[in-house]
């Protein structure tokens, strides 16, 4: 055992015992801890295995900095992966497991691989696996790549919220700098949120043994309770992981274990960043084993946990700060030696745990090295905001430099290491001043990288990347450190480079006999730490996302045992009945051709356009002439798009001189409206047109069928309905009960049609005064019955070059006596070309079934197969009793002609007819 | 995320928006005589300036269509005004 808890300090409560267990032993730990908390105080020095070479790992610091910790904890029935041991609250009765080892982190089986890593260099894959194909062995590969696992149990209800908020003012961290900041800007009578990551506010001011005449506990306890009384918000367990455009700050809110983070979008009109330092990492032989520690990282564990790191210390630093962190640590009682490790390489020396550390020739016995090269200011948000990174030689390490003016860095993260200077400067910021001179210096002196020695010095401790893999990505001129990055797999891992990007640029800068800044750095990209992929996902599902929308007349359709289904956007009936769907559909459409059906057409559009320049307006919109419909009356229209392509059909009734309705297909309404309002605003005086849905105000019936008018008569509207004073294609108002109706004589089903609309309300009497005299058929039948007629549905019988001329509608074309919206795509030399597209019908021989939808009708030429047009619409008619089906063929194969057709590797044959196969002389459509 | 200002309801998120093209295509009087390439640069040849660009967008939650002049290098808005204005005068 070389950790141990001390029986005093840190933020832990000792006075309850919370027992987990760790690679399937039992362990104890306190509220307070983290897992790796716990485990240290535990004695546990390896905790995990490297990604490629599976080398036991330990912890290198206390935070987010750590990259060896990585575990899967299961608790409650839910299991997470890759949870950092450093960061993940211990909860009574979790069960963790390292995730790169098996059967446990301390004695791995791979952890042979270790053996041939002369073998696997950087780069070994791509030089490899090349012969004879990279794609034989990339599923392996990709299977041994990647760390942890997640089950499906795990994701079900993990879902997040997100919060959007607003702030004059906010602080990113809440160690000494951000309190100080949040305080001062508060009181000042700013709107401020601080966040910090921490389960508690403070950051690294435990370590410190008094702030302004106080503990630590009681001046952030004084703080955060003045930011409070001061209208500021602290928020804790929250993570700043991004900055985006326009001023978006994300933080990640941690909800508790099991539980997705929350999502705040922060839009602050100011930002202060005060996230602080970490140890940059001393490069050394051997300076991967476990026992080998950030100097920040072991103060934090003491100071945070109680934890003393190790008994038998030695100390490597090359900063002037390190001193105070070095006599804490003395005084809680460790053995400890401060070597200067010079221009000499240092080495660590282990069996199972670390023994000595060699340099010079001299041994100096130790159980626990802690290092710091310097301190590295955290800047990745500075970086994502769009600030500028300045290297700066007496710090040895980058600054921030010119940025974005609302975003500004204080306290360490700004190189202000001093507590004193750090308060000073965030008071002086937080209100806008500038920010005073600093009392105290800092220098730091990282050594020279010991280049050529046969001995491995890590950079990378999550993804195995040595000084020897850096000097081999040089030689192959991978010296960008893009490339280098790349290449090597550097500050790839999970921690994104926190710790070894530093050591790594310096090493690069070492073998090219270059400064730092002339080598440059990566790109920092959020997320600062990992995010799960829910938390951008959010409630944006499903019904959230894409609401059902509902008809009035759902508890009578539910009543009648319909089966309703989603159909463009809307529930609706698909058949009712509550029998074989087969049976219920094929009954429907006989009874609609032999009595009577009503269809609710609640759905169809009912756009109104009104004023002045309303018909020159529906004229310019649509394909077909309306300039001379005349009030009253209805016509049947394309919608076309610039390119001449039909968008949409509907039929458009003149109420009167100067207002229209628009009755577009159900689920186009939203796109009609909108391309309505486009041409409105941009192209014509929108005083003089105004446009208004009211689909969802009024609920129309539809009554079809010989018998309709018949039964239509049996209910009052003050309307003759004879066929003289009430033809086809024609609308009147008139009352039902006190409401005012509107009765349009429309067929999408090629029977005498009626559809009666009243206001939402009304639906469920117009309902029960229709239902009682006929029974309801559902979308199924309705899409039979139009087929039988050859009537289209737009984007299921068309396509994305589908044109009117190719549907039987070509007079417009070159009659039409104004412009009109794809008036001029109508004639290109594509639209006008032999090989188009035409509507047609398919009859199948007797006995044959129904073609399957999708299939193609092909030729063959040159042994080639090539496809001539697809069956887009194939139904079972129950009213001829046969097959029928509709399609868009090459308009040179005429009507008559056999074809064949190709479906899933089979063939079928078909004969092209005329799309309209029932009642082609409409004789049904004006029946008496 | 961007935040764009709608003249008539202020500064929303950039997911009430969408946009509606560049500003300043005038379409072809079609029912006079318009060659294919006049067609076809009034459909999909496009500016594409590189910084300050004014286009048209629609804030979708009030259906009114506005000008934005935006920077397309910085994304800065440098200003939104009403479409109405232009076409009205």
């Amino acid at each position: 055992m070389t950790a141990r808890r001390l029986a005093s300090g840190g933020l832990i409560d000792r006075t309850k015992v919370l027992r987990f267990r760790f690679d399937g032993r039992d362990y104890t730990g306190h509220p307070g801890d983290t897992l790796a908390s716990a485990l240290l105080a535990s004695g546990v020095r390896i905790m995990g295995r490297s990604f490629k070479y599976h080398r036991p790992r330990g912890v290198w610091g206390a935070w987010f900095d750590d990259p060896g910790a990585i575990f899967n904890v299961a608790l409650n029935g839910i299991e997470l992966p890759n949870c950092p041991a450093t960061t993940t609250p211990l909860i009574d009765g979790m069960e963790a497991r390292a995730v790169n080892a098996w059967p446990s982190a301390e004695r791995d089986i791979k952890g042979a691989l270790d053996l041939f890593h002369r073998v696997l260099p950087a780069g070994f894959y791509y030089k490899t696996f090349m012969w004879p194909d990279w794609h034989l062995f990339e599923p392996s590969i990709r299977k041994m790549a990647g760390l942890g696992s997640v089950d499906g149990q795990t994701l079900e209800g993990f879902q997040t919220d997100q919060i959007h908020a607003h702030c004059d003012l906010l602080v990113v961290g809440g160690g000494l700098a951000g309190l100080a900041a949040a305080r001062a800007a508060a009181e000042a009578g700013q709107h401020v949120v601080m966040v910090e990551d921490h389960p508690e506010t403070g950051g690294s001011a435990y370590q410190l043994a008094q702030i302004e005449g106080q503990s630590p506990e009681r001046w952030v306890a004084d703080t955060v309770d003045a930011i409070n009384v001061a209208g500021g918000e602290v928020i804790t367990n929250a993570t700043a992981y991004g900055v985006y455009d326009h001023q978006l700050v994300a933080i990640a809110q941690d909800r508790g274990f099991g539980f997705a983070p929350r999502l705040i979008r922060m839009r602050a009109t100011k930002c202060l960043l005060a996230s602080g330092a970490l140890d940059r990492p001393l490069t050394f032989a051997n300076n991967d084993r476990p026992g080998v520690m950030s100097l920040s990282g072991a103060v934090e564990f003491l100071s945070r946990y109680g934890v003393l790191v190790g008994d038998q210390v030695v100390v490597m630093a090359s900063h002037c700060l390190a001193h105070s962190q070095i006599e804490s640590l003395e005084a809680a009682g460790v053995r400890l030696r401060v070597i200067d490790p010079g221009t000499d390489l240092p080495r660590a020396l282990s069996g199972k745990y670390l023994s000595a550390l060699e340099i010079r020739g001299d041994l100096h016995p130790c159980d626990t090295i802690l290092t710091s090269a310097g301190l590295t200011p955290v800047l990745h948000l500075w970086s994502h905001a769009g600030g500028k990174l300045i290297w700066d030689e007496t710090f040895a390490t980058f600054l921030p430099g010119t940025g974005p003016d609302w975003i500004e860095v204080i306290g360490a993260a700004a190189g202000t290491f001093d507590a004193d200077d750090a308060l000073a400067e965030a008071r002086a910021k937080a209100c806008g001043g500038p920010a005073p001179s600093r009392r105290y210096s800092y220098s730091a002196t990282p050594p020279e990288a010991h280049l050529g020695s046969r001995h491995r010095q890590w950079i990378d401790l999550q993804h195995d990347v040595t000084l020897d893999d850096i000097e081999l990505a040089a030689r192959e001129n991978y010296v960008s450190v893009e490339h280098l990055k790349r290449y090597t797999t550097l500050g790839m891992a999970s921690d994104q480079g926190k710790t070894s990007n530093i050591a790594g640029l310096s090493a690069m800068a070492a073998l090219q006999g270059k400064s730092i800044p002339e080598v440059g750095t990566t790109t920092f990209r959020p997320p600062f730490v990992p995010i799960p992929l829910e938390l951008y996902h959010g409630a944006h599902r499903t019904q959230q996302n894409r609401p059902l929308k509902r008809l009035p007349l759902e508890p009578q359709h539910r009543a009648a045992n319909a089966a309703l289904g989603e159909y463009g956007g809307w529930l609706r009936p698909g058949w009712y009945g509550g029998g074989d769907p087969q049976v219920e559909v094929q009954r429907e459409a006989l009874q609609a051709r032999e009595t009577a059906g009503i269809f609710d057409a609640s759905p169809l559009g009912k756009i109104e356009v009104m004023g002045p320049d309303a018909e020159a307006f529906v004229n310019f919109v649509y394909y077909n002439a309306f300039n001379t419909l005349k009030p009253g009356h209805i016509r049947y229209g394309f919608m076309l798009t610039e390119q001449g392509v039909v968008y949409d059909d509907g039929v458009i009734t003149r109420i009167d001189e100067n207002r229209f309705i628009i009755s577009c297909s159900s689920s186009h309404v939203d796109g009609v409206y909108a391309h309505l309002e486009a041409w409105r605003q941009d192209g014509n005086d929108p005083d003089r047109i105004f446009v208004h849905d009211t689909t969802q105000n009024w609920a129309t019936l539809a009554l079809t069928g010989p018998k309709a008018r018949a039964i239509l008569s049996k209910v009052d509207l003050g309307i003759d309905l004879s066929n003289n004073a009430f033809p086809h294609m024609q609308m009147r108002t008139g009352t039902f009960e006190r409401y005012p109706v509107r009765v349009a004589r429309v067929s999408f089903t090629g029977d005498t049609s009626f559809e009666i609309s009243v206001r939402a309300d009304a639906a469920v009497t117009l309902w029960d005064a229709l239902s009682c005299h006929a029974n309801p058929i559902g979308t199924e039948a309705i899409s039979i019955l139009r087929a039988e007629k050859g009537y289209l549905i737009i984007g299921k019988d068309t396509d994305g070059e589908s044109m009117p001329h190719d549907l039987g509608f070509g007079a417009s074309r070159t009659k039409k006596s104004a412009a009109f919206v794809g008036d001029r795509g109508l004639h290109t030399e594509k639209a006008n070309g032999p090989n188009r597209k035409r509507l047609v019908g398919f009859e199948v021989s007797d006995g044959a079934a129904p073609l399957p939808t999708g299939a193609h009708v092909v030729t063959h030429s040159d042994g080639k197969q090539i496809t001539r047009g697809f069956v887009s619409s194939s139904y079972q008619s129950p009213n001829l009793n046969r097959p029928i089906a509709l399609g868009l063929v090459d308009q040179r194969i005429p009507e008559g002609t056999q074809v064949e057709l190709f479906h899933l590797g089979k063939y079928l044959t078909a004969t092209l007819c005329a799309a309209c196969v029932f009642d082609p002389e409409g004789e049904r459509l004006h029946a008496e | 995320m961007q935040r764009f200002p709608c003249p008539f309801c202020g500064l929303r998120d950039e997911r009430e928006f969408h946009y509606a093209g560049e500003l300043g295509k005038t379409r072809p009087a079609t029912f006079t005589k318009v060659s294919d390439k006049e067609w076809r640069d009034y459909l999909y040849a496009y500016r594409n300036e590189k910084g300050a660009a004014e286009e048209v967008w629609v804030h979708l939650t009030c259906r009114e269509m506005f000008v934005m002049c935006r920077d397309t290098v910085t994304m800065e808005v440098i200003e939104t005004r009403a479409l109405r204005k232009e076409v009205s005068s």
